[in-house]
């Protein structure tokens, strides 16, 4: 989890704070976590308030802030430093076929990690005189008209995650769904409720699967589903591109 | 914002939402929204303040809670580029303030196990 580059960039000044975003909690990322062992603050985001406070709509994405508690960059794609592994290949057994699917529009989708990292390290080198360092003006023109469909999709979605809090499953659907009308272009918002449904025959890769399950697809509550929704968009589509 | 029960605490609130509670109403730089209810500066009943800040409310009767939106005013959906405070717990469930960290750069990074 970029610890090589926050160790790199730690003593100029800069810190790395992951915020993962899951209605699991701390049970949800622990194993992501002990695994990656990070040396910064991992926080963990039970509700999504990264989506309302911030404008997250898929991940990982970033926002840069300055010395004094200003948004330089706001949310964008944050794709890992090139110099990092690609993520190790699932293993030789055969895979169901909607993860060999899965995987085939993954490899698809579009990211500029060249781009993004070079500009981080302008910005950790020059500050506020980096060209990458936008004025409180450009950060907020940057920013979406505010809508107060999306403003009810926040609070319904915030709702869903208490609703799995206290393991009340039905009525966190109920206002996932909610949520997924009302804030249409969030992934984190359709992928949340998505990786909650058990699958069995999606084995270990369980939070992957994200759609109906093939011995019961009529079971599936959701509208739609990763896999008809990459395609529909396009994976080319799933990250913003950057803009500099 | 997930409320328990019909109330909130008006020092939650304003952490929250960056609104103070006054004897004029709820205000935020020069803007006051009147409260058409009375109140005891303390606590609030989070519906009522909810309507009458025009913020959207989801009520979940089966919880005992109810859910307040952000705002929706304004022609930027940032209307400041001042980053908000965010409070979140790590793992051992210490909670952690972006504020802490003034004096930083800051990567806020979201990612997700899914």
């Amino acid at each position: 989890m970029w610890r090589a580059l926050r160790d790199e960039l730690h003593p100029q000044g800069v810190e790395l704070i992951t915020v993962g975003l899951d209605s699991l909690g701390a049970e949800g990322c622990r194993a992501a976590l002990e695994t990656a062992a990070p040396s910064h603050p991992a926080l963990i985001d039970t509700h999504h308030q990264m989506a309302s406070h911030f404008g997250i709509v898929n991940i990982p994405q970033s926002v840069w802030i300055d010395e004094q508690g200003m948004i330089v960059r706001p949310v964008e794609s944050a794709p890992p430093p090139p110099t990092e592994p690609a993520p190790a290949p699932a293993g030789s057994e055969a895979l169901p076929q909607r993860l060999t699917d899965i995987m085939v529009e993954a490899a698809q989708i579009e990211t500029d990690p060249a781009r993004y990292h070079q500009a981080l390290r302008d910005w950790v080198a020059n500050g506020s005189k980096s060209q990458y360092a936008l004025s409180p003006e450009a950060v907020i023109k940057r920013s979406k008209p505010p809508s107060s469909d999306r403003a009810m999709g926040h609070a319904h979605f915030e709702l869903a995650c208490e609703a799995v809090v206290q393991n009340a499953k039905d009525l966190a659907i109920r206002h996932f769904r909610a949520a997924h009308a009302l804030v249409p272009e969030s992934w984190t918002y359709r992928r949340q409720a998505w990786s909650l449904e058990a699958v069995e025959a999606a084995g270990p890769f369980a939070r992957f699967w994200q759609g109906p399950s093939p011995d019961a697809p009529e079971n599936w509550p959701y509208e739609s589903d990763w896999l008809t929704d990459i395609r529909r968009e396009g994976p080319a589509n799933y990250y913003a591109p950057w803009q500099d | 914002m997930i409320i328990q029960g019909t109330t909130v605490d008006a020092q939650r609130f304003e952490t929250e939402t960056g609104w103070t509670i006054t004897s004029e109403g709820a205000c935020k730089s020069d803007a006051c929204i009147p409260l058409p209810f009375a109140h005891d500066g303390q606590t609030l009943p989070a519906k009522a303040l909810a309507e009458a800040m025009h913020l959207p409310v989801v009520e979940a009767p089966e919880l005992d809670a109810i859910a307040i939106g952000p705002e929706s005013l304004g022609s930027h959906s940032l209307p400041t580029a001042q980053a908000p405070e965010l409070s979140l717990p790590d793992l051992t469930g210490k909670i952690h303030h972006l504020s802490d960290f003034l004096g930083q750069k800051v990567i806020l990074y979201a990612w997700a196990p899914y």
